[in-house]
């Protein structure tokens, strides 16, 4: 049965007589998911190449205009599946405003706590597979042993071990359960364990490092107008970090430092990626410490939900719960853009309202999608092998870069 | 095609239906006995990985929840060499006619594991991008659900299936033996 | 950041519809001629280096029917500018930015593939998150969230 391929090429076989082509993906061990690439090779270098995402294209804009402001959380939760706590927290961010709701203290500390716990996890999965994509098995079940420590601990917080749906609009779910902050101490003792044991496991490791040295560089200026950002952006020497260019949740208070690399090159990418998360445990122990007491949710009938026995006794709270179910929360008419410092990158989200309780219009602006398109440039002039440490370290996630 | 469970009928003499010998019957059954086990405990699967549930394949596959223990810790990237395909994640309209070829590409004796329920039925995706569940294009042996699964519900589909490999029929030199 | 905007809205509120800031974020209003002319002054006189964003709102009662947005942002003055522009439906056509930004092939292709409108200048509009054979725009309002366009055959 002859199977028409999704989408036509950009190049065919017969412009380029001396190249061959060859199709990676999308059902690839290394694309992370489902990315195609259709490289045109001589001999070993890459020609040029031709990135076709969308393979996990599931309609998540349209799916979340036919949901309310609350029932869509689980949706924006499976966009960056590996730090699902910051998709929630951005959208959450992004309807508060909307709303002009003001989260409380607690809240904040809390959600900056949590970001950074998802940042280490997000940048755990991609270490581990960028490192077992090369060959080093070892480090990938070290590293995938501390996420799992993690993930359990999540789940004894919000129920569940990966897509968390933990945000709500004017707060969180549930407050953190007894013992929580002692096994998180004991989870950051055991994390920098290991992660001692990858470093001297990769970082001077000869084969590592021809394989990661100078391979996928890019500049700046190149990375700008390319839209990178996150990790890619930082490791081509910009400090840019919109936890420290625009502050928003907590971080105007804690005191942390921006890895930026030296190159641009994919050993950069890996080292400025280990520094991050040795920053976000050096800012959650900071958090620990800070964190306030005080209820978690604000106190606004129009988004929290109120109490149980409120709504089983009175018959305003009845009204309340029953209206914020089914026609879901109002917000008031207008558009926003709000970003979050996610683990790839700035993960935007745009908002149009129609003071209903779905949205009108519903956009992330994905990390990941851009930086596919900025991937030729970091993958024309090299070798067919350099594609898969090159992917590995741009970390493309399939839920976001396709939605 | 996937290994199915054959239905026999007992005739009211308490012969054979087949009309064969005794020692044949139980010659064969001990034959499929015994590669049943072989193949239950030597599953090679590939993993068609899509989306989240990547992650709790990644954590099966890895201390503590070993897929090791049962035989299936080795994934072969090729079809023409593996016999289990996990399909894991969401699969789209877009990505549907790679799963088939996919699976027209293994060889028999083969089996379909759906992990999650975006691959056992679109999940929450309910729109125009998604496949609906992948049992509309491919035949599936053994449904995992969970958004995503934990790794014990996993294992627990890795045993099942291991269970339904066991029962089975499995002719090796001819097609009724 | 109130004196970047006050710049702005200075320097561009000439061609501009309207320009309000919201939510820490300057909303510029233009009509789709004066795009182009505004994108490249952003980038060349005031530094909004990185492009952010292109997409589209669908709003079907009304005249024109499609809005464009763009987001920019510098990373020297740390703010966010909004680009909005309306075309119609039976010629939802705006230029492309693809000589100023890189990141516009994609972004474009991906506003092309949801809402058809065509970017002028753009090489290369296939379909990137859907497929050859789909017919239809699916962000579009009038598009049923269910109607499926299945590849490969069912078997029952």
């Amino acid at each position: 049965m002859i199977i028409p391929s999704p989408v036509r090429p950009a190049f065919e076989a017969s412009d380029r007589d001396d190249a061959v082509i060859v199709n990676i993906g999308p059902s690839h061990p290394a694309t992370h998911g489902t990315l195609q690439v259709i490289a045109a090779l001589d001999g070993e270098k890459v020609k040029r190449v031709d990135v076709h995402c969308g393979y996990l294209h599931r309609g998540f804009e349209k799916e979340c205009e036919a949901h309310t402001w609350h029932n869509l959380i689980p949706y924006v939760d499976r966009l960056n599946y590996c730090s699902a706590l910051i998709n929630d927290f951005a959208y959450c961010e992004a309807v508060e405003r909307l709303m002009d709701i003001e989260i409380t203290p607690r809240c904040r500390y809390l959600r900056t706590l949590l970001s950074e716990y998802s940042r280490i996890a997000d940048h755990l999965t991609c270490i581990a597979a960028s490192l077992m994509e090369m060959g080093a098995m070892t480090a990938f079940l070290y590293l995938v042993m501390v996420r799992d420590y993690i993930y359990e601990h999540l789940a004894g917080l919000t129920g569940a071990r990966v897509t968390y749906t933990y945000g709500r609009i004017g707060g969180l779910a549930r407050d953190l359960p007894e013992g929580w902050l002692e096994r998180l101490d004991e989870i950051l003792e055991q994390y920098e364990v290991f992660v001692a044991r990858i470093h001297g496991l990769m970082d001077r490791n000869r084969i590592f490092i021809d394989r990661t040295r100078n391979v996928g560089v890019i500049a700046t200026a190149d990375a700008i107008n390319w839209g990178f950002t996150g990790p890619i952006l930082r490791s081509t020497g910009a400090p840019r970090d919109l936890r420290k260019d625009t502050p928003y949740l907590a971080y105007g208070e804690l005191d942390f430092e921006v890895p930026v690399g030296i190159n641009g090159d994919n050993y950069d990418r890996y080292y400025v990626r280990m520094r991050e998360m040795d920053e976000s445990v050096h800012m959650i122990r900071q958090l620990m410490e800070m964190l306030p007491g005080g209820p978690i949710n604000v106190d606004d009938r129009r988004c929290t939900f109120p109490e149980k026995h409120l709504v089983y006794s009175e018959i305003e709270s009845l009204i309340n719960h029953f209206k914020l179910i089914i026609d879901g929360p109002r917000v008031p008419a207008g558009e926003v853009y709000a970003a979050h410092e996610a683990p790839n990158g700035e993960l935007g989200f745009y908002l149009v309202s129609t003071g209903d309780g779905t949205p009108y219009k519903m956009h992330v602006r994905s990390p990941s999608f851009v930086h596919m398109g900025g991937l030729a440039r970091l993958l024309e002039g090299y070798q067919l092998a350099d594609i898969i440490p090159t992917f590995g370290s741009v970390n493309m996630i399939g839920g976001e870069c396709d939605r | 095609m996937a290994a199915t469970i054959p239905i026999r009928t007992i005739p009211a003499s308490g012969q054979p239906s087949s009309g064969r010998h005794a020692a044949f019957e139980y010659l064969s059954t001990k034959k499929d006995e015994l590669v049943g086990w072989a193949r239950k405990f030597s599953i090679f699967p590939y993993p068609f990985v899509t989306a989240c549930c990547a992650m709790e394949f990644m954590a099966v596959s890895s201390t503590p929840y070993d897929t090791d223990r049962f035989g299936a810790a080795l994934p072969r990237f090729s079809p023409r060499q593996s016999d289990l395909l996990m399909v894991v994640g969401t699969v789209t309209h877009k990505q549907a006619p790679i799963l088939l070829k996919v699976y027209e590409q293994m060889c028999e004796p083969k089996w379909v594991m759906a992990f999650g329920v975006c691959a056992t039925s679109g999940g929450f995706y309910q729109n125009y991008a998604t496949l609906l569940g992948i049992d509309k294009i491919i035949p599936v042996d053994i449904y995992v659900p969970g958004c995503p699964p934990r790794p014990e519900t996993v294992i627990d589909g890795i045993m099942r299936l291991q269970d339904k490999i066991a029962r089975s029929k499995h002719p090796i030199l001819t097609e009724k033996f | 950041m109130a004196a970047i905007f006050d710049t702005l809205q200075q320097a561009l509120g000439a061609q501009a519809l309207d320009a309000t800031v919201a939510h820490s974020t300057l909303a510029l209003r233009l009509a789709p001629t004066e795009l182009l002319g505004t994108a490249k002054r952003l980038k060349s006189e005031f530094a909004f280096d990185l492009f952010l964003d292109v997409t589209a709102v669908d709003w079907p009662g009304q005249q024109p029917r499609f809005e464009v947005v763009y987001h920019f942002y510098s990373t020297t003055h740390h703010v966010r500018v909004r680009v909005k522009t309306r075309v119609p439906e039976e010629d939802p056509g705006v230029d492309s930015l693809v000589a100023l930004y890189g990141s516009a092939h994609f972004m474009e292709r991906e506003c092309h593939d949801m809402y058809g409108i065509v970017f002028r200048g753009n090489p290369d509009l296939r379909p990137i998150l859907l497929y050859e054979g789909f017919v239809g725009h699916p962000l579009r309002k009038d598009y049923p969230k269910e109607r499926e366009q299945p590849l490969v055959r069912y078997r029952t």
